[in-house]
């Protein structure tokens, strides 16, 4: 039986609907919240270990046989998104319990956190594609509440923008959904891969992979529709804004590297240049973006949104190596933003604030934060031996391979321009000496509770010494990322063991 | 019908898409709502637009016979719409939330979270 498949969905599920009757008691949320958590992680780590050994696994909710049935499938990529998402989850809860008010613990943080982590994993184990749009909205609407929670000035005007746009993408998406069921007449992802080609009206179908494309592209945040994410995700507390930042744009990329690999690959010369063209403009527009603020979280914002160029550059090449070089970035991507968000949470904590300006000296006060903030800091620029420089490696070598010298260009000068932008925060926040006069009030770690400041580092630790394994050890990795790469490559791997139970 | 529903769609996109732009938060909800209409529309006619033909096994038949209307698309409108009306509800909460907290309903004075 394959009932693990829908554990990731069940756990954060249940959950929060146990927080939901504990709404008065914080203490008790907060302990459920960190045991849901782990579960959750020893739950990925199980059903990676599984997929590994087993192949394409999928379960059939109520015994409909395929394509009929709402189906959950697991390949090597879902397993990789599910596996990000309990690390981040778990980092999530142990951070939270350190940072996170005591207003926001009373208006329902955990539930709604868990609840958004269900629509996260609930969106990537689906195998059908308008149950993954009910999943979006699971995820949205969870996450409309999360960055409003608080209900600050600067909060509600980011949620304005990040709402508005969202639920376009969501209408564009739905749209698509139903007119490519027009077309083929089915709604499993496998079953409309088979009949996409039998369709007469080839035209149509790439017309509905630019619906696709824009769709998930707000929602991943490609050029031109990312005006939401730099407008909202640096208002919420650090916690909220650091898992925003590590998985909700992925969710996008993840759709589009689930549809463009298995369902529009009809037209692959158009579909797939279009995608590199968008990657290249998402890498320049983020990264000069990033090069022109002055604020920690908005800079994280923009690198967010120019890291995502790398991903989709890896997809649109389309070769073996672009693909497992853009699957190997999610991977890294993830676990060093979610990082970097959790640090300038900790330093807004120490000095309260979050501009450039005045901030300083940290490093003086703790060397530690320091080279924490190093670590996933010069991995997100690509510096070897940090897990970065790998996946930059791939990417880049991929488009080499594929003779694409311009995204090449633009892969390498977007690695220099982050790398501006992290030592302009390296030098700002933690080298140069603190202006007396810009001084907020400072509080420092000794004086917070012990417990507190464990909950705050131990995550940040954590997810460095990932970046560091990863970076000094990626074989395993590599390999994992490649047989990703070919489940992804041979779409006729994932139709025959969705729909014929993989014979 | 199909050029009657098609037209609907097309005005009701169009006021969507001209609403969402102004700058007025009242009309930025009332596009949205519009375009959940025109999508759910969209949908209900690419299940072809058939009449009299419900998807209803007879007595005495097991299986479906001749031309049916096919369920499925408005399976998926009935979801669209409750899930439409929970995500507009929120939205409706929200402006109204931060009409209080700006003193305005004007876009153009939302610009905080933009200029440093």
């Amino acid at each position: 039986m394959n009932s693990v498949l829908v554990l990731p969905v069940v756990v954060p599920f249940l959950s929060g609907i146990i927080m939901l009757f504990l709404w008065r008691y914080r203490l008790a949320q907060r302990v459920i919240n960190l045991i849901a958590s782990t579960v959750s992680l020893s739950i990925a780590i199980y059903l990676t270990w599984y997929i590994k050994t087993s192949g394409i696994q999928s379960l059939y909710v109520g015994a409909w046989q395929s394509p009929f049935g709402i189906i959950f499938t697991a390949d090597l990529l879902t397993v990789t998104m599910i596996l990000v998402s309990g690390i981040i989850g778990f980092a999530t809860a142990l951070y939270s319990l350190g940072t996170m008010d005591e207003h926001r613990e009373h208006f329902g943080y955990y539930p709604l956190l868990q609840i958004m982590i269900m629509g996260i994993n609930g969106s990537f184990m689906t195998g059908d594609l308008f149950n993954m749009f009910v999943w979006f909205e699971v995820l949205l609407i969870s996450s409309f509440a999360l960055v409003a929670l608080g209900g600050t000035r600067k909060q509600l005007e980011g949620a304005i923008k990040y709402v508005v746009l969202n639920l376009l993408s969501s209408s564009l998406f739905v749209v698509g959904v139903g007119i490519l069921y027009g077309l083929v007449g089915g709604l499993n992802m496998a079953d409309i891969a088979q009949r996409v080609p039998l369709v007469e009206n080839q035209g149509m179908v790439t017309v509905m992979a630019m619906f696709f494309l824009v769709s998930f592209g707000i929602k991943a945040a490609i050029f031109p529709m990312f005006f939401w994410l730099p407008a909202s995700y640096h208002t919420p507390p650090a916690a909220i804004s650091a898992i925003f930042a590590g998985m909700l744009t992925k969710v996008g990329v993840y759709a589009l590297f689930r549809v463009f690999t298995l369902i529009f690959i009809q037209d692959i010369p158009f579909t797939h240049s279009v995608i590199i063209f968008l990657a290249m403009l998402t890498m320049l527009s983020g990264v000069l973006g990033a090069a022109s603020q002055m604020e920690f979280r908005r800079i994280l914002s923009f690198h967010i949104i120019s890291q995502i160029g790398y991903m989709i550059l890896g997809l649109g090449l389309m070769t073996p190596l672009g693909i497992a070089g853009g699957v190997f970035y999610i991977f890294h991507h993830i676990i060093v933003k979610t990082n970097l968000f959790f640090v300038s949470g900790i330093v807004n904590e120490i000095k309260g604030s979050y501009l450039l300006k005045k901030l300083g000296g940290v490093l003086k006060l703790y060397p530690i934060l320091g080279l924490l903030f190093l670590v996933p800091a010069l991995s997100l620029g690509g510096v070897p031996p940090l897990s970065g420089f790998w996946a930059k490696f791939a990417v880049a070598k991929a488009a080499v391979q594929s003779q694409e010298y311009w995204a090449l260009g633009v892969s390498l000068l977007v690695g220099l321009l982050t790398l501006f932008s992290m030592i302009k925060i390296w030098n700002e926040v933690f080298w140069k000496e603190q202006k007396a006069e810009l001084a907020g009030e400072q509080r420092l770690l000794r004086e917070m509770p012990k417990l507190k400041v464990f909950m705050m580092m131990s995550p940040i630790a954590l997810l460095a010494i990932i970046t560091l394994i990863i970076g000094l050890y990626p074989q395993p990795f590599v390999e994992f990322t490649n047989e990703a790469a070919t489940q992804l490559l041979n779409p006729s791997m994932y139709i025959n063991a969705v729909l014929r139970g993989g014979q | 019908m199909e050029l009657v529903i098609a037209l609907i769609v097309g005005i009701l996109a169009t006021c969507a898409f001209y609403l969402l732009l102004r700058r007025s938060l009242v009309k930025v909800i009332l596009g949205l709502v519009f375009l959940g209409n025109a999508v759910n529309l969209t949908i209900f006619s690419v299940a072809r637009v058939t009449k009299g033909t419900a998807a209803f096994i007879a007595h005495d038949a097991d299986t479906l016979g001749g031309s049916y209307a096919d369920p499925l698309p408005q399976a998926l409108i009935l979801t669209a719409i409750v899930i439409g009306f929970g995500t507009q509800a929120f939205a409706i909460a929200l402006f109204r939330k931060a009409f209080q907290k700006v003193g305005d309903d004007d876009l153009d004075k939302m610009n905080s979270t933009d200029i440093m």
